[in-house]
C-alpha cells in the first residue's frame, strides 16, 4: 500500500509539472500570460495566494502522510490500543493563530487592489478645454452580441472593441436585455453588465494585438444568458495611440454613410431593404441599435462572433442564423432572401471597412 | 399495530403501505436513501451528458438549449434533491440512535417532510416530459429566468418551493429532537460530532431556507401573476434576487458540508481506534462555521458591482472561514496521529477526503481574494473549486457512510472488496475530472458553456476531464451494484460491526427494533459505548429506567395526502399564466385536499400506542433469540 502511495505521489507530481509546463494556454485568451496592468496584478495575486496556499497544502500533506504511514494497524498489531488523547490547547492555538497570520498577510494586497481596481474617478477628469482626459467606452451587452460606444468621439461599433495601448481605458457596462458579464481574460478580470445599473471599471491594454494569431484578444460573456451564452464572444483590437486616433478619425468620417435601396448593386439594394433597419453602416452614432453596427465589418475577425470570417460564413448565417446562434434575435426578422440576394449582401458587407 | 408483527414477513402490498404511512425514523431514512440515490443517479447522468458534449470542441451531442436544461437540473438536483436527502437519510437513521431516543420529536412531521420533498422533486423532474426543464442555472438569476420562455422556470419555482418546505420542516424537527430528546446524561458536550453538525446544519436550514422561500415566492408571482419584483423596466431589481438567492445559497453549502464533517468525525475515530482529537474545538469550529456561513454570501457577487467596500468586507469575512475549517482538518489529522489506522472502505473515503477537501478549501481562499476573483469568477476555476468541496467533501462522506452505517441501517454489510474498487475508480476519476478544470478556468474558459471553439487551447484538458467523468460514472455504477448485492447477503445480527464503535448507535444489536431502545440508556460520558465496552458491560449500555411500556406513534397516510394536495395545486399554478380555464379549479382542489387532510389531522386525536413489556420481550426474543438483547 505504501509503495502504491509513493507511486501515486510521483505520478501526481509529474502530472502537476506537465500541466504547469504545457498549460499556460493561448496568449490571446489565457489569464496566465497577462497583456495588461490589471491582469498582471491579478496574476501576481494569483501567484502570491498560490504560494501561501501551497505552504498550507504542504504542511497538511506532510503531517497527514506521516501519520498515515506511521500509525497503520498493520504495523502496530491487531490488538494495539492507542492512548486516548482528548486534545491539546497548545496545538489548537498554533493552528488557529498561524492561519490567521497567513490570512492577514493575504488580506493586505487584497484590500489595496480591491480599492485600486474600483477607482474610476479619472473618468470625470477634464483638461483646460473641458475635454475628458481619459478614454471611456460604453459597453452594452445584448443577446448575443456586444455594442461599444465611444461617447466623447461620437462613434459606435460592435463585436470588436478597438482600444489604445498604454493607458487606462474606462468602461461603463450595462446589459440591454438579460444579465451578461464582460470579460477579456488576458487583459483583466470581468465585471457584470447588469440590467438596472451601470457598472464602471477600467482595464489597461499593454500589448498591441497585431502580432497575435488572429490579431485580436478574445473577449467572452461570463454570465449564463441563454442558449447561445457560449457563443457570445467578442474580439479586442489594441492599437498604438496614434493608430487608434487614426481609426477614430476614419470612423468619424463614415458619418452619414448609408445603403441606397435604388442602388444598381444588388447587395447594397438588398441590404437597404432588408438589413439597414437594424444594422447601421455608419460608425457615427450612439448605442442602442437593434443589431450590431456593421461600419467596420470587413475589418473584423469573425462573423457573428464565432464563425470564420468569410463570405461563405455570411451566406450561411444570413440564410438561417438559428443553427449558429440558437435563440438569437435576428432569425426571422428580415423575410425571405433569395440565394442570389444573400450572396450579393455578403459581397456588399465585406466591403464595409474603415481600415486601409 | 402490533409490535411483533413488524418483524414478520409481510406481503408486497402491506410493505408498500407500511412505507407510505411510516413515521419510523429508520424507515424514513431508507426512503430518503432510495430517493436521494435515485436523484443522484439522474443528476450524475446529466453531468455525463454534459461532459460528453464538451469532450471535443464544436460538438453536437446535445443542443444549446438542452445543455442549459442539463446544467440547471444537474446543479439543482445534486444540491436540493440528492445531497440533502442523502444526508437526511443518515441524520434520520443515526441521530436518534446516537442520542438514545426512540424516534424524532415529531414523527408525523418527519414523514410530511419527506413526502413534500419527494413530491416537489418529482414535480420538478416532470418538467423534462412537459415542455422542457428549467434552463437558467441552479442560481436562476432573475433577468434570465424572467426572460426564459416556456414553463421550465415555473417548474423550478414550484418544485423547489414544495421540496424546500419539506426540508425546512425536517430541519426544525431535528433541532427539536436534538435539543429535547437526548437520553439522560447525554449533555450537549457529550453529543457525538455527527449529532452536533446535524444540529448546526438544521439551524442553518431554519435561517437559510426562508430567504429562498421569499425569493421563490416573488419569482412565482412575477412569472405567474405578472408582478414586477424583478422586472427592472417596471421598477423591480434583479440584484435583489441575487442577494436573496445567495443569502440562502451560501449557507446551503454549509448545510451540506457540516453533516459531512460530522460523518467523517464519526468514521475517523472508529478506524483510528482513538478518541476524536480536540472535541470541544471541533464543536466550536462547527458553530463558528455555521455563523460565518451567513456573513459571506456576497462573495458570490464580487463582479456584480457592489463596490469596493462591500467586496473588501466580504473578502475578509470569507477568508475568516478558513480558520475554523483548518482547525477541523488539523484535528482529524491529530486523531489518526498516534492511533491504529485500519484502512476499511469508510476510512478510505475519509483518508481521500482530507487532501481533496484541503485542495477545495485553498482554492476557496484564492477566490475570496476579491480582485483575483474577478478573473476566476464564472470560469471553470470555480467549477473545479466547488466540485472539490462538494464531491471531495460531501459525496465522499455520503459514500463512506453508506459502507459505515449499512450494518445499522440494513443489518447487512456492503462488500469491502468491491468498495475498494469503487473508491479508487471514483476517486481517480474525480481528480482527473476536476483538477484539470482549474487550469481551464485560468486559461480563460467560462463556465456554463455548451460548446467551445477549437482554437483556444482547451481541447486536451476538456477531453481528459470527460474521461475522468466517465470513470466517476463507473464508480457510481459499482456502488449501486454493491448495494444490490448486499440485499442478497446474509443478515449480520451483530453489535458493533466494525469492532471499534464508540457512540451509542454501535451499542445496539442489529436489526434495531422499531422502538430502538427497550430501556432508555443512561449516558455516563463521551463516547458512551466505548466507555461501557471497556468497563466490560456486555449489554453495551447502562439503563436509565426499568423495563416498562413504551409509547410509540401510529403510522399515518395523512402526510402523503397533504403533499399530494400541494403537488396537484402546483399544476394549476403552473398553467395559470396560459389562461387555461381549469387552472384555478385545480389550485382550489389541490389546496382543498391539503387543508382537508390538515383539518383531519387536527380534529382526530392520535395518541399513539403502547408496547407492553411482554410484547417487548417477545420482540427481542424473536430478533435476537432466547434471552433477547444481551
Amino acid at each position: 500500500m505504501m509503495k502504491g502511495l509513493k507511486k501515486w505521489r510521483l505520478f501526481s507530481l509529474l502530472a502537476v509539472m506537465t500541466v504547469f509546463l504545457s498549460a499556460c494556454g493561448e496568449e490571446y485568451i489565457t489569464t496566465l500570460k497577462p497583456a495588461g496592468a490589471v491582469g498582471k496584478e491579478q496574476f501576481n495575486l494569483l501567484l502570491f495566494s498560490i504560494s501561501i496556499m501551497a505552504l498550507v497544502v504542504v504542511v497538511v500533506s506532510v503531517l497527514y502522510l506521516y501519520a498515515f504511514a506511521k500509525f497503520r494497524r498493520s504495523k502496530q498489531g491487531e490488538d494495539h490500543m492507542p492512548k486516548q488523547v482528548e486534545g491539546s490547547h497548545t496545538l489548537e492555538v498554533i493552528w488557529t493563530v498561524i492561519p490567521i497570520i497567513l490570512l492577514l498577510i493575504l488580506t493586505v494586497p487584497t484590500l489595496i487592489t480591491t480599492y485600486k481596481f474600483a477607482d474610476v474617478k479619472a473618468m470625470e477628469e477634464v483638461d483646460e478645454e473641458g475635454n475628458k482626459t481619459a478614454l471611456t467606452v460604453n459597453v452594452t451587452a445584448k443577446l448575443y452580441w456586444w455594442e461599444f460606444e465611444y461617447p466623447e468621439q461620437g462613434i459606435v461599433t460592435a463585436q470588436e472593441l478597438v482600444v489604445p495601448t498604454g493607458e487606462k481605458v474606462y468602461f461603463n457596462l450595462k446589459a440591454a436585455d438579460v444579465k451578461h458579464s464582460f470579460w477579456i481574460p488576458s487583459v483583466g478580470g470581468k465585471m457584470d453588465t447588469n440590467v438596472e445599473n451601470v457598472n464602471k471599471f477600467y482595464l489597461q491594454f499593454d500589448e498591441e494585438s497585431a502580432d497575435l494569431k488572429d490579431g485580436v484578444f478574445y473577449g467572452k460573456c461570463a454570465e449564463l444568458c441563454g442558449p447561445s451564452h457560449a457563443l457570445m464572444d467578442f474580439k479586442v483590437k489594441t492599437l498604438s495611440r496614434e493608430d487608434f486616433d487614426n481609426w477614430v478619425a476614419a470612423m468619424q468620417a463614415t458619418e452619414g454613410q448609408t445603403a441606397n435601396a435604388d442602388s444598381a448593386d444588388l447587395g447594397e439594394a438588398t441590404f437597404a431593404n432588408s438589413c439597414l433597419g437594424c444594422h447601421a453602416i455608419s460608425g457615427v452614432g450612439a448605442s442602442g441599435a437593434m443589431g450590431p453596427n456593421l461600419a467596420t465589418f470587413a475589418d473584423r475577425n469573425r462573423v457573428a462572433g464565432v464563425l470564420e470570417h468569410s463570405k461563405e460564413s455570411i451566406e450561411k448565417w444570413v440564410t438561417d442564423p438559428e443553427p449558429y446562434k440558437p435563440g438569437n434575435l435576428m432569425t426571422g426578422k428580415y423575410g425571405e432572401l433569395s440565394e442570389e440576394e444573400i450572396s450579393a449582401v455578403a459581397d456588399y458587407i465585406m466591403t464595409l471597412s474603415v481600415e486601409d | 399495530m402490533s409490535s411483533v408483527a413488524v418483524a414478520k414477513k409481510k406481503g408486497f402490498g402491506a410493505t408498500v403501505w407500511d412505507y407510505l404511512t411510516t413515521v419510523d425514523h429508520k424507515k424514513l431514512a431508507v426512503l430518503y436513501l432510495v430517493a436521494g440515490t435515485l436523484f443522484f443517479a439522474i443528476a450524475g447522468f446529466e453531468a455525463l451528458l454534459m461532459r460528453i458534449q464538451l469532450m471535443i470542441p464544436n460538438n453536437n451531442f446535445v443542443s444549446a438549449g438542452f445543455f442549459n436544461e442539463l446544467l440547471t437540473m444537474h446543479g439543482t438536483t445534486m444540491l436540493f434533491l440528492a445531497a440533502t436527502p442523502l444526508l437526511f437519510a443518515f441524520m434520520n437513521a443515526i441521530v436518534p440512535l446516537q442520542i438514545g431516543a426512540r424516534d424524532v420529536a415529531f414523527p408525523f412531521l418527519n414523514s410530511l417532510g419527506f413526502w413534500l420533498f419527494f413530491l416537489g422533486a418529482l414535480f420538478l423532474h416532470l418538467s423534462f416530459f412537459m415542455g422542457g426543464a428549467p434552463d437558467a442555472g441552479w442560481t436562476s438569476y432573475a433577468s434570465l429566468s424572467l426572460y426564459s420562455p416556456g414553463h421550465g422556470i415555473d417548474f423550478y419555482v414550484l418544485g423547489l418551493q414544495i421540496s424546500g418546505a419539506g426540508t425546512l420542516i425536517s430541519g426544525i424537527n431535528f433541532i427539536v429532537t436534538i435539543i429535547t430528546m437526548r437520553a439522560p446524561g447525554m449533555t450537549f458536550m457529550r453529543m457525538p460530532l455527527f449529532t452536533w453538525t446535524s444540529l448546526i446544519s438544521s439551524t442553518l436550514i431554519l435561517f437559510a431556507f426562508p430567504p429562498l422561500t421569499v425569493g421563490l415566492f416573488l419569482m412565482l408571482v412575477d412569472r405567474m401573476f405578472g408582478a414586477n419584483f424583478f422586472n427592472h423596466t417596471m421598477g423591480g431589481n434583479t440584484i435583489i434576487w441575487e442577494h436573496l438567492f445567495w443569502i440562502f445559497g451560501h449557507p446551503e453549502v454549509y448545510i451540506l458540508v457540516l453533516p459531512a464533517f460530522g460523518l467523517f468525525s464519526e468514521i475517523i475515530p472508529v478506524f483510528a481506534r482513538k478518541r476524536l482529537f480536540g472535541y470541544s474545538s471541533m464543536v466550536f469550529a462547527t458553530i463558528l462555521i455555521g455563523f460565518l456561513g451567513f456573513m459571506v454570501w456576497a462573495h458570490h457577487m464580487f463582479t456584480t458591482g457592489l463596490g469596493p467596500t462591500a467586496n473588501a468586507i466580504f473578502a475578509v469575512a470569507t477568508m475568516a472561514i478558513a480558520v475554523p475549517t483548518g482547525m477541523k482538518v488539523f484535528n482529524w489529522i491529530l486523531t489518526i496521529w498516534g492511533g491504529s489506522i485500519k484502512v476499511t472502505v469508510p476510512m478510505l473515503y475519509a483518508l481521500g477526503f482530507i487532501p481533496s477537501f484541503v485542495a477545495g478549501g485553498v482554492t476557496g481562499v484564492m477566490q475570496a481574494t476579491a480582485p483575483l476573483d474577478y478573473q476566476l469568477h464564472d470560469s471553470y476555476f470555480i467549477v473545479a473549486h466547488f466540485h472539490y468541496v462538494i464531491v471531495g467533501g460531501i459525496v465522499t462522506a455520503i459514500f463512506g457512510s453508506f459502507h459505515f452505517y449499512w450494518p445499522i441501517m440494513f443489518n447487512r454489510a456492503l462488500s469491502e472488496k468491491l468498495g475498494k474498487w469503487t473508491f479508487w475508480i471514483f476517486f481517480i476519476g474525480f481528480h482527473l475530472t476536476f483538477f484539470i478544470q482549474h487550469f481551464l478556468g485560468l486559461m480563460g474558459m467560462p463556465r456554463r458553456v455548451f460548446t467551445y471553439q477549437a482554437d483556444q487551447g482547451w481541447d486536451l484538458f476538456n477531453f481528459i476531464s470527460s474521461i475522468g467523468a466517465l470513470m466517476m460514472g463507473v464508480g457510481v455504477i459499482l456502488l449501486v451494484t454493491n448495494i444490490f448485492m448486499s440485499i442478497k447477503s446474509k443478515p449480520l445480527n451483530c453489535r458493533d460491526y466494525w469492532g471499534d464503535g464508540r457512540s451509542l448507535e454501535w451499542a445496539l444489536k442489529t436489526p434495531v427494533p422499531f422502538y430502538n431502545f427497550k430501556q432508555t440508556p443512561l449516558v455516563r460520558g463521551f463516547d458512551p459505548y466505548w466507555l461501557e465496552k471497556h468497563e466490560g458491560n456486555k449489554e453495551g449500555m447502562t439503563y436509565a429506567e426499568p423495563l416498562g411500556d413504551i409509547h410509540m406513534p401510529n403510522n399515518s397516510i395523512i402526510p402523503l395526502v397533504i403533499s399530494i394536495g400541494m403537488f396537484v395545486a402546483a399544476f394549476g399554478a403552473l398553467y395559470h399564466p396560459d389562461g387555461v380555464s381549469w387552472s384555478i379549479p385545480v389550485i382550489v382542489i389541490g389546496l382543498g385536499i391539503t387543508v382537508a387532510a390538515m383539518i383531519t389531522r387536527s380534529l382526530k386525536d392520535d395518541l399513539g400506542f403502547h408496547v407492553h413489556v411482554d410484547e417487548i420481550l417477545a420482540t427481542e426474543e424473536e430478533l435476537y433469540g432466547k434471552g433477547g438483547n444481551k
